[in-house]
């Protein structure tokens, strides 16, 4: 944790603008630079952000998760999209498309693609604080000064 | 059969669940499946018998031409009965045995998918297929004997028992890939019809090699013999079922399956009847040295295992008769004496011959069963052993040039039969009680006495009435092994005075007299110095060289992680540059573009602030310095790549720097600072590595500008990344689409890196532990020894 008032209330402000990023990064990817890549690593970097603000053990109770359990989830959903288009009757990892029109907001293009980019932003996400945390856990102090 | 195979399976995992619901009654249950298959198959003895074997395919893998296949003859037939039939029994033993383990359910789901792997070996027609049944049943053995996990020995035991089986059933993966280059099948029944023609083959001395060595392993002929009788450190339904009549006999049904293929020429004869013969004089005396019971009907085991083999080597009728009708004789008998020896130890404590004694009044119905097995086992009249052991000697006698060296190893391997044979069926019920007992010694449970006393019954059926097997059963598996049909077996219990005869006679001297001076002979010094060299010796060799083994990759590994990483920098990239540039220059011609595009003023700032920034690194007094020049090139090369139009590159890059800038500076302000130069001869190397790194990407550059531009794929991507997969970035499209598989394959290993951080970082510093010498193998723990713990 590093005793820098500029440092922890910026922290403050950046971390929920990070994550809100990392979203539109990932929302904005398949036809825009972007992608659940990117995304995941500027999600990681508010998360590392706000455990050297606030210390690891905060980063823990905000993430809610533990990293691990994001790892599977983002595999999950990954092989899942995949799996998607199998049970539908293609070959593995086939791009689905729905078009679905939502009064108000517009028409809304929803592809088996996109639950695959969240499975690569969770895991890029979990393999970062896995890090960081089990990096903590071993030497205490490290991250948590 | 198909469905026979697959209900055994599906029993395993229904069985923890019966096993809640029955507890210890479970085995009655859960055996009417084995039962139930055993009737269905006895069933179809009668065609089977007719000649008429029964074939059935399942398509399973079309693409790979791997057909489920299965195969119903005189010799699957047989053994498929003695799978279920002493099957059913086990089942129901188990769970007397086993009935106050918290883990029955766990043990039924091993036990019962050992048989299903061992009815789809038997059954199988195609080689592959067997195959895979053949390395099930190691596996699923390696957890039976392993049961008791928390004994080291049992650990030791289930490992000896896993490398050796399972290292020859490779070994017999490439013999029966050979097999049908051979034959251009990998169906058995098409591969019998070609009898005579492998033996031709080119190829024929590597398959019987190959084969051969996963017959002898899964047999534990000698010099593999030592893993059979350390896997006793199983429970003892499992000594009785795997290592007695079922599993051990899979290298034996092997070599039988593949006779007509292979057999006939003088390496098969003499490997055979050498190391087969070798084998049962070897082990039938080992068997005297032991007094735990256990112990004394493993080392039997492999004797009869090696007869088996021998008498497969002969390959004459007389000996295919013998060879079945001693596999029945085998079966019988070992499985009832190995649930005796478990009913005795389970309700006295001990299983040490020489604390036993008197138990006739104690335990009526197992001392009835045990009594008729372990007599079928010495051979006397009249039970089925009287009639296997006759056999065997008019096989011997008719066998040509072998008949005198056969009779005698024969002879001495079956006296000390007799000698165990008593030994372990008369010892502990007569004589004195020893009173030596932890607890007071009473009678087994109805599932455990049953077992023996069915087996024993059985024995004493056979031998009595052998017509009710004979013309069928045994004959229709003579026929299998063969595949042609000779004169029909026919057994009886009287031969009249042959000179098999005379040679029983001689045995029973022997024997007797082995018997009457067992406890002198047993500790006397050649048999401890046998029990040394060929007891304990082979399985002592094999730890010292699996330790080794480890010692030596442990010293390997040392040699290259240095820990230092330096060292791995150094030895990537100086191997890149000597591999890479190697390539280069024995195999490419070296071209340089002709032209370059000019550069902006702009372009050309960037890559000398990337160049500065990185002569500043090697020149930093401080990491945090070095660091933060290395962030300046690192995101000098993100500006570039934006510069370039790949803004998905860019931005990527961009994150991954931030994000290790920040984890380099957590751990760097831990570490000391940088403190003195290293060695000039040290800088002037790395120097050279680099340089010569760098100059060989440059090069590497140039060519590929050289090269002329092959844009299919862009164009193909640029065409049809929206249409296809609705996205205008390509590189999306590409990452998450045309290419998802790659994808999905770095994050999954982006996943295992991850866990690995998490597993080495929680993992306690700890030395490799030092060589264990086991004190020999340590049987099963007897029951009074397993309350202890």
């Amino acid at each position: 944790m590093f005793f820098s008032l500029i440092f922890r209330v910026a922290t403050r402000l950046l971390v929920p603008i990070l994550l809100i990023f990392a979203i539109f990064m990932l929302l904005r990817g398949h036809s825009h630079p972007g992608g659940g890549f990117v995304g995941g690593l500027v999600a990681g970097s508010a998360f590392v952000l706000y455990a050297l603000a606030a210390g690891v053990d905060d980063a823990r109770e905000v993430l809610r998760v533990e990293p691990r359990t994001l790892l599977g989830i983002g595999l999950a959903c990954a092989y899942g999209a995949g799996m998607m288009a199998v049970l539908a009757g293609k070959n593995f990892l086939t791009g689905l498309w729905a078009h679905v029109h939502i009064p108000l907001l517009g028409d809304l293009h929803l592809g088996s693609t996109l639950l695959f980019d969240i499975g690569v932003l969770l895991v890029v996400v979990g393999t970062v604080l896995l890090m960081v945390f089990s990096v903590e856990d071993r030497l205490p102090g490290l991250v948590d000064e | 059969m198909l469905l026979a195979v697959l209900g055994v399976f599906v029993t395993a995992a229904l069985a923890p669940l019966v096993v809640r619901a029955l507890g210890r009654h479970s085995g009655w249950a859960l055996g009417l499946v084995p039962l139930g298959i055993f009737a269905y198959l006895a069933a179809q003895t009668p065609e089977v018998a007719h000649g008429e074997p029964i074939r059935e395919v399942h398509n399973w893998m079309p693409a790979y031409d791997l057909p489920l296949s299965f195969y119903l003859d005189g010799l699957s037939l047989l053994f498929a009965l003695l799978v279920t039939g002493i099957g059913t029994l086990i089942v129901i033993y188990s769970s007397g045995y086993l009935a106050h383990n918290d883990e029955l359910g766990r043990f039924y789901v091993q036990l019962l998918a050992f048989m299903g792997a061992m009815l789809g070996l038997v059954l199988a027609d195609n080689a592959i297929v067997f195959f895979i049944f053949f390395e099930l049943t190691s596996l699923t053995s390696y957890l039976l004997i392993g049961f008791y996990r928390k004994e080291e020995s049992s650990r030791q035991a289930a490992r000896k028992a896993l490398i050796v089986t399972g290292g020859g059933g490779l070994a017999m993966l490439a013999g029966l890939l050979l097999l049908q280059q051979a034959t251009g099948t990998f169906e058995f029944s098409k591969m019998l019809a070609l009898s005579g023609q492998v033996q031709q083959h080119p190829l024929y001395t590597a398959i019987f090699v190959l084969v051969a060595a996963g017959a002898f392993t899964k047999s534990a002929q000698f010099p593999f013999h030592f893993w059979l009788p350390a896997a006793m450190a199983g429970p003892t339904p499992v000594s009785a079922y795997l290592h007695s009549a079922t599993m051990v006999k899979a290298g034996v049904f092997v070599l039988a399956r593949l006779h007509p293929v292979l057999s006939g020429t003088q390496v098969w004869t003499y490997t055979l009847v050498g190391v087969g013969g070798f084998t049962m004089v070897l082990t039938a005396w080992l068997a005297l040295r032991y007094t735990d019971l256990k112990q004394i009907l493993a080392y039997t085991t492999t004797m009869v295992l090696g007869l088996l083999t021998m008498l497969l080597g002969v390959g004459t009728g007389d000996a295919i008769k013998a060879m079945v009708t001693f596999t029945v004789v085998h079966a019988l008998y070992k499985g009832g004496l190995f649930m005796m020896a478990g009913s005795i130890d389970h309700e006295t404590g001990t299983r040490n011959v020489k604390e036993l004694g008197g138990l006739r009044g104690a335990m009526p119905y197992t001392m009835a069963g045990g009594l008729l097995t372990a007599l079928s086992m010495a051979g006397i009249p009249p039970l089925f052993g009287f009639i296997g052991k006759e056999v065997t000697y008019e096989a011997a006698l008719h066998a040509g040039a072998l008949s005198i060296p056969l009779l005698v190893a024969g002879v001495l391997a079956n006296a000390a039969l007799v000698g165990s044979g008593l030994v372990v069926g008369i010892k502990p019920f007569f004589g004195d009680m020893k009173g030596a007992f932890t607890r007071e010694p009473h009678e087994a449970p109805v599932s455990m006495w049953l077992g023996p006393l069915v087996l024993g019954a059985l024995g004493l059926a056979f031998g009595a009435m052998p017509w009710l097997i004979d013309h069928s059963l045994l004959n229709a598996a003579k026929v299998g092994i063969l595949q042609r049909t000779l004169e029909p077996v026919h057994l009886a219990l009287w031969h009249g005075f042959n000179p098999a005869f005379m040679a029983s006679l001689v045995t029973f001297a022997l024997g007797f007299a082995l018997y009457a001076t067992w406890t002198t002979v047993q500790d006397s010094a050649p048999m401890r110095g046998l029990g040394t060299v060929f007891g304990q010796g082979p399985g002592a060799v094999f730890e010292r060289l699996l330790y080794g083994l480890a010692r030596a990759s442990e010293e390997i590994t040392r040699l290259f992680q240095t820990g230092q990483f330096r060292w791995y920098l150094f030895a990537i990239f100086s191997s890149i540059f000597v591999l890479v540039g190697g390539a280069i220059l024995t195999e490419a011609t070296v071209r340089w573009p002709s032209t370059f595009g000019s550069a902006e003023y702009y372009e050309v700032g960037l890559a000398g602030l990337i160049v500065i920034s990185a002569l500043f690194a090697i020149r930093a007094r401080e990491r945090f310095q070095a660091i933060l020049a290395l962030s300046v090139g690192g995101y000098g090369v993100a500006l570039l790549y934006l510069l370039f139009s790949a803004p998905d590159l860019a931005m990527t890059q961009f994150a991954i720097e931030t994000l290790s800038l920040i984890l380099l500076v957590i751990v760097l302000i831990h570490l000391p600072g940088l403190s003195g130069t290293e060695p000039l001869g040290r800088r002037i190397r790395d120097a050279i590595v680099s340089v010569g790194c760098g100059a060989l990407v440059t090069l590497l550059m140039g060519m590929a500008l050289a090269m002329p531009m092959d844009l299919r794929v862009s164009e193909y991507l640029a065409e049809n990344s929206y249409t296809q997969a609705q996205g205008h970035n390509i590189v999306n499209v590409i990452l998450v689409d045309f290419r998802g598989i790659d994808t999905m394959g770095e994050i999954t290993v982006l996943v295992m890196a991850a866990l690995g951080v998490y597993v080495l970082m929680r993992m306690p510093r700890t030395e490799p532990p030092a060589f264990q010498s086991s004190d020999g193998e340590r049987p099963e723990p007897t029951v009074a020894e397993r309350e202890t713990v």
